[in-house]
């Protein structure tokens, strides 16, 4: 038997835990090939569903990390378009029957291999993901609401207590549910990812508390952030509020439950459909929801569910969502006689009820959490546990472990009353500010799980080790002990097993604590996804007290500091907590205290005021009245909320447009260009379709001939010459750090040069530093100057100055530009053709099924938004930074020109003759000799680097367009597939000629201190380049923390079209992929430090 | 244990005038509902009947009742205190024996040459313990009804030892506990209106209805606590019912019954042509 598949299939765990390295380091490739055909083979005829996924992922990871390195350099290999499409499907079974096919015929290569590696990666997550949701649906209790199929046949009733007004008030009771949230005690190493749990019930355990909080500064008193609110009303239809979110909504048809995405309103839709009063199962029953609330609740008659958060900012890691799911299951199950008891406390079997639909809550909202998450709905302190399926469970000789953990709540003796007390008064919690998505972090802990690699599974152990610690430290009272163990699990564990699980905000503020505190700072806690965003920071309760103001001021201090380079999505808080041991619970609020919370009336009231009092239903009448009463007898808060919420007030809109127009008119906002654009995109002359080249473009892949390839190595004579032009000072480099990294932060607008991205050399350092400490390793290898020059925006000039600044250019001796750019766009509204092009016509990734309905009901409503706000209208509703963008890379090198940036640098250095262009995100590019010399050889204008395309390198490539090779945006290819037949994808590096760039702009280095001169060639240049309409992820931030992502349409012109200039001689060099390889996605992370590409990078560098 | 006693309640508000409705039995012969319960029960070997009524309803029934008044004894429900109260008002009557239970608004059609009661009676002589009919019922009528579930005893169709009794459980608890193998798919053991009890029964309810906690208790929650004094069994017996209370239900159980009796080829010429009259009707329109 093959040994991984013995590893796999062996009940022994020394066995059984071997990590895939100890069996392919120093495998050659016939015997990679080998195991690999091994486990396809294992993995399609195997039975077991755990086999199957461990097999899954060795067979991505041997594609990813191990096979690639055994080809040789120049094997990289097209990807069958096929195979690609089936991918994009979600069918990957059969984009892996494509893609070995390929391999079989064509044998292995870089390209097929990094296919494979993403196939087998998605199948290995769907088949978990499949299996996760069969546990869902079958456990007991869940399984009725699937085969429901007609409101007529609803077997639910309204429990009658709440159909009764009161007889003197005229008012419907209130049912209200208060719920706190979970916080976790050890970090569970991710341990309660469902998957783990799972196939690894031993090692899934968590500590866990449920708290109640108050913001510092802002709340007198600590209280169940979370409150839920349900009553009978007189119209027949589901009233939805979210107070916290300021959005309501009736739903009256049954369909309008399942469209998530239409508006905030979500969460409650989902908590609705897993309660089981708009069962799952009825989803596309097309009925009104009037016939189904008579048959729960009667005639005439419907239902209101409002929710409230005390305004708990997203990215708490404090389970606010899961725990809002589970209030909100609560109080609906409570109403309709599912659980035992109306008010109070739950029971334990009614509480486990509420997680598993809360499971399903979470599924059917296309969200996803651990099983630790729904916490809050226990009181107390507890021990959650992975459990073994016993035969009569669903899971049963399907998975190791259940879907649902045991909660084992920490009675007195456990857990005394004076640690609880000690807990409070030594531990700050906090909200650090940042609001990060946490599923890739996940992904990658599921990963390292299955894959076992030795330094992260020996992580695992500890982590295991330290949750007891965790446990004895709570049984003994010793604080400073929980402080002491947390902070070894972040330093140790956590990090080895996520690497990522840091960043520089949170390292400086754990360094600061300890040169402020020394002592008396206990420790960090983390508690939960990653850092950043909530955390805990222990200190002697001597000083927590002061510690706690001091933190408020600092965590702002240096989210100031960083807040151009890190996504942060609000100002840091820290929070008063307290212990909560109720868990989740009701009352029945009845006759005058039958009151929502003001906020819902402030949200209600514009509304109702809209109708005449006569048209309004009884109920609401009688709510109107007693709005009153309480206005004229508590006055106060509540008069002043309710008068704010139908009065207008200060002219924050205002402010925005002015700060808008200032960043326009300072930046030279060139406005006919502008208004010729819009014409244009209205009339459709430009758009997403007219990007692409005309269909009758014959484009191919490039011969051997129009290429050097230099994988291979590069002749000694031409890394002399380089090393000579290096030495005479000949060569600067030019860094592209315009951009805000859209896809790297998913459009939050973080200056992406600036980003610490990465460890290196034991601290966070970003792609600036890298950058500038490759140049200076350089130059201490081969003498001379190379002057280093960053490309800015008007969203990255100021922050890359400042930092710059305050850091001392990082020790860089050289000479350091930073050329500011001179042109600015301002963002539109997309076209509805545009979008629907976007979505509908270029190839999609498809998500699992229920994300994909949640994402086709979002570009529902996103379409709906484009046609309210006005196709092809300026986008202004956004900060001023977030409304205008940059135009696109092209304008980077003129920039210099006209902003006398490279007559100054040609005046200080004239013997400059070369630049390096690159991109902020190719990290290997480094003034190489080899490359050098080459391209001074060669005698072209421009040089530019290509590499061997990988799957996911998308974006255009090499090509011999109507028999000339130049390099074609992935925007301008005339099909989707026309991509996959070009062997070379562009790395954006290019080499450039200086004087032969001037010329072909028509110039000479004297023109250069004519401005006007410089101007008009830079113009007429322009002209002649294809402008690209783009559609773009802009992040709208509001409430607290909440963010929306709006796709806004933009322009731009691109460096790439150079090559498109007969006049203009350019060389295309096929370079190694770790040198040309882009870091465009934080999801690339991992695989990137994993597979050698980070080594790489540091070897390069020389740090300061 | 012989049976020979039978308690019928139709003392609940709204519906206490059902047993009184006429209907035409199998053999085309005019009778009210109230005829039809008794003749089953008496057809069960009953000899001794109690009717569980409505202060002020006796002098209808009397006239409801025709031939088989002798045999009918009447004690009324002072206040509407649910269920389980209207069988204790029998308490006198049954004294320490067992006795058939039937519910006054529902009516019984065996599809076997046994009656449904007979059925039932026949089980509990031979178990000599309370036996419930029972009906699978699909988890959209839980609301209704209440539910029991328990394992199936071997070697005997359709016959099952009860464990658990809740009264309209929601289709949550019911999956969760209420689960009987060898049923489909979200179905369950439903109560059919028709019971033989043992004399136990009387001081479960007497119990109930001294606890303060029970308001109104119903039957099966007095049938939740047979199963801690002995044997309790369900048995899904060969028959429908029709029960009267509901939307059409008169019509429904005319229709049953019509259809099971001598006039069958009568009422489905008479429904054919309403069906026929109503469609010509309609495309004069």
């Amino acid at each position: 038997m093959n040994c991984l598949i013995e590893i796999i299939l062996s009940q022994d765990d020394a066995v059984r835990d071997r990590s895939l390295e100890s069996v392919c380091d120093g495998a050659s490739l016939d015997e990679l090939l080998a195991h690999i055909a091994a486990l396809d083979e294992f993995r399609r005829n195997e039975d077991n569903l755990y086999h199957r996924v461990r097999a899954l992922f060795f067979l991505a990871a041997i594609y990813r990390y191990h096979l690639p390195q055994r080809l040789a350099p120049t094997q990289s290999g097209l990807v069958p378009f096929t195979g690609y499409e089936h991918l994009l499907s979600r069918r990957f079974v059969e984009a892996i029957d494509v893609f070995l096919e390929s391999q079989n015929s064509d044998g292995p290569s870089d390209g097929l291999a990094s296919a494979l590696a993403q196939a087998y990666h998605h199948l290995g997550f769907q088949t978990l993901a499949d299996q996760v949701r069969r546990s869902v649906r079958t456990v007991r209790g869940n399984q009725w609401m699937f085969r429901l199929g007609h409101p007529a046949d609803h077997p639910l009733r309204i429990e009658p207590k709440l159909l009764r007004a009161d007889p003197e008030t005229g008012a419907m009771p209130i049912l209200q549910e208060s719920t706190a949230v979970r916080m976790d005690f050890s970090h569970s190493a991710w341990s309660d990812i469902f998957f783990l749990g799972m196939d690894f019930p031993e090692g899934a355990r968590v500590v866990n508390t449920s708290i109640d909080l108050g913001v510092l500064g802002r709340d007198s008193e600590t209280r169940p952030p979370i409150e839920t609110y349900l009553r009978v009303i007189d119209e027949p239809v589901f009233r939805l509020a979210s107070v916290d979110l300021g959005a309501t909504a009736d739903v009256t048809s049954v369909a309008e439950m399942f469209d998530f995405a239409r508006d905030y309103l979500g969460l409650l839709k989902a908590a609705v459909i897993a309660s089981g009063i708009v069962p799952p199962g009825l989803e596309g029953c097309r009925q009104s929801m009037s016939e189904l609330l008579l048959r729960i609740v009667g005639p005439g008659k419907g239902l209101e569910l409002v929710s409230k958060i005390n305004d708990i900012p997203k990215g708490s890691r404090l389970a606010v969502s899961t725990n809002l799911l589970g209030s909100l299951i609560s109080i609906l199950m409570r109403a309709s006689r599912q659980i035992q008891s109306l008010t109070g406390q739950l029971t334990e079997n009614d509480r486990r009820l509420v997680a598993a639909r809360a499971i399903l809550g979470e599924w059917i909202g296309g969200s996803g959490g651990g099983w630790q998450d729904s916490g809050g709905v226990w009181p107390g302190i507890k021990l959650i546990s992975g459990t073994t399926a016993q035969e009569g469970d669903p899971e049963f000789g399907i998975s190791r472990g259940r879907l649902m953990p045991v909660h084992q709540v920490l009675g007195r003796k456990e857990a005394s009353d004076e640690t609880r007390k000690k807990i409070q008064d030594s531990l700050v919690l906090v909200h650090g500010g940042m609001a990060q998505n946490v599923g890739p972090i996940l992904e990658m802990v599921t990963e390292h799980y299955l894959l076992r690699s030795k330094k992260e599974w020996d992580g695992r152990a500890e982590a295991m080790q330290i949750l007891d610690e965790v446990v004895e430290a709570i049984r003994e009272g010793d604080v400073k002990r929980i402080g002491e163990v947390t902070t070894r699990n972040f330093e140790g564990p956590l990090q080895t097993i996520i690497p990522w699980a840091t960043n520089r905000f949170t390292d400086v503020l754990i360094e600061k604590c300890r040169e402020k505190y020394a002592d008396q700072f206990w420790g960090f806690w983390m508690l939960g996804g990653m850092a950043g965003g909530g955390m805990g920071f222990i200190f002697d309760p001597s000083v927590k007290q002061e510690a706690q103001q001091w933190l408020s001021k600092t965590m702002v201090e240096v989210k100031r500091s960083m807040e151009t380079s890190l996504p942060f999505a609000m100002d840091p808080v820290v929070y008063n907590f307290k212990i909560n041991d109720n868990g989740t619970f009701a009352k029945l609020l009845s006759g005058d205290d039958a009151n929502m919370p003001d906020r819902y009336y402030a949200l209600v009231l514009p509304n109702l005021l809209k109708t005449e009092i006569r048209d309004l239903p009884k109920g609401r009448r009688i709510e109107l009245e007693r709005i009153g009463l309480r206005c004229r007898d508590h006055g106060g808060a509540t008069s002043g909320i309710l008068l704010d919420s139908v009065l207008p007030q200060g002219g924050n809109q205002a402010d925005q447009a002015s700060s808008l127009q200032d960043v326009l008119v300072k930046c030279g906002f060139d406005r006919h260009q502008h208004e010729t654009i819009r014409a244009e995109l209205r009339s459709g002359r430009i758009g997403l379709s007219q990007n692409r080249l005309s269909a009758s473009t014959t484009i191919r892949d490039v011969r051997p001939s129009d290429v050097t390839d230099v994988r291979g190595g590069i002749e000694k004579k031409y890394s002399d010459l380089g090393a000579e032009a290096i030495r005479k000072g000949q060569v600067g480099v030019v860094t592209l750090a315009a951009g805000v990294g859209s896809r790297w932060t998913e459009g939050a607008g973080v200056c992406k040069a600036l980003h610490p991205f990465n460890r290196f050399s034991g601290r966070h350092r970003s792609f600036l530093e890298v950058h500038l400490a490759k140049n200076q390793h350089t130059t201490q290898q081969y003498g001379g100057s190379i002057p280093q020059v960053f490309t800015t925006s008007y969203l990255t000039d100021e922050p890359i100055r400042q930092n710059l600044l305050e850091h001392n250019s990082y020790g860089f001796k050289g000479s350091l530009r930073v050329s500011t750019g001179r042109s600015i766009g301002l963002r539109m509204i997309p076209m509805v053709r545009d979008l629907r092009f976007l979505w509908e016509e270029t190839a999609q990734q498809l998500l699992d099924e229920q994300q994909q309905k949640v994402r086709e009901s979002l570009r529902t409503a996103l379409i709906g938004w484009a046609q309210k706000a006005g196709e092809g209208n300026d986008y202004t509703d956004n900060l001023a930074n977030q409304c205008v963008h940059p135009v696109g890379h092209w304008y980077e090198i003129p920039n210099m020109l006209r902003n006398g940036l490279l007559k100054q640098m040609l005046d200080e250095q004239p013997e400059l003759q070369t630049l390096m262009l690159h991109n902020i995100d190719t990290l290997g590019a480094n003034v190489d000799p080899g490359l050098l010399g080459m391209h001074l050889d060669r005698g072209s204008a421009l040089s530019f680097e290509v590499i061997g395309r990988r799957i996911d390198d998308r974006g255009g490539g090499l090509a011999l367009v109507n028999g000339r090779p130049r390099l074609v945006e992935g925007l301008a290819m005339p099909n989707e597939q026309a991509e996959f037949a070009l062997t070379f994808y562009n790395s954006m590096t290019t080499w450039i000629d200086i004087d032969g760039l001037l010329t072909a702009f028509g110039l000479n280095r004297s023109d250069l201190a004519d401005d006007s001169k410089v101007d008009a060639a830079v113009r007429a240049m322009a002209a002649r380049l294809p402008t690209y309409i783009t559609l773009k992820d802009v992040k709208k931030r509001w409430g607290h923390a909440q963010e929306d992502v709006f796709p806004v349409a933009q322009f731009e012109k691109l460096w790439g079209d150079m090559t498109t200039l007969p006049e203009i001689a350019c060389n295309f060099f096929v370079t190694p992929l770790l040198r040309g390889q882009q870091l465009k996605a934080q999801a690339q992370l991992d695989p990137w430090k994993r597979d050698g590409s980070a080594d790489y990078i540091e070897s390069l560098c020389k740090w300061s | 244990m012989q049976v020979r006693k039978a308690v019928i309640t139709a003392a609940a508000p709204q519906q206490n005038r059902l047993p009184l409705q006429q209907l035409v039995d199998r053999n085309g012969e005019d009778k009210t509902a109230l005829q039809l319960v008794v003749e089953e029960t008496v057809a069960a070997g009953i000899e001794e009947i109690c009717v569980v009524i409505k202060p002020g309803d006796q002098a209808a029934y009397e006239s409801a009742a025709g031939s088989q008044l002798g045999s009918l004894q009447f004690v009324e429900q002072p206040e509407p205190l649910g269920y389980a109260d209207a069988i204790f008002r029998a308490k006198d009557f049954v004294g320490d024996e067992s006795f058939l239970h039937l519910v006054g608004d529902h009516l019984y059609l065996s599809s076997t040459d046994e009656p449904c009661a007979k059925q039932l009676v026949q089980v509990a002589n031979e178990f000599q313990c309370s036996v419930s009919a029972v009906q699978a019922t699909r988890e959209n009528n839980l609301p209704y009804f209440g539910i029991v579930s328990g394992p199936h005893v071997s070697q005997y169709e359709g016959l099952y030892e009860v464990e658990h009794v809740v009264e309209k459980p929601t289709p949550t608890l019911a999956e969760q506990e209420l689960v009987t193998p060898g049923l489909r798919v979200g179905h369950y053991l439903g109560f059919f209106g028709m019971h033989v009890l043992t004399s136990d029964v009387m001081s479960l309810i007497e119990q109930l209805l001294a606890d303060p906690s029970h308001s109104k208790p119903s039957l099966s929650d007095a049938a939740s606590l047979l199963p801690a004094r002995g044997k309790y069994l369900a048995f899904e017996l060969q028959g429908t019912r029709c029960n009267l209370g509901i939307k059409y239900g008169l019509l429904k159980a005319q229709l049953a019954i019509g259809l099971s009796g001598r006039d069958r080829d009568e009422i489905l010429t008479e429904m054919v042509d309403l069906l026929a009259n109503r469609v010509e009707a309609g495309s004069a329109r």
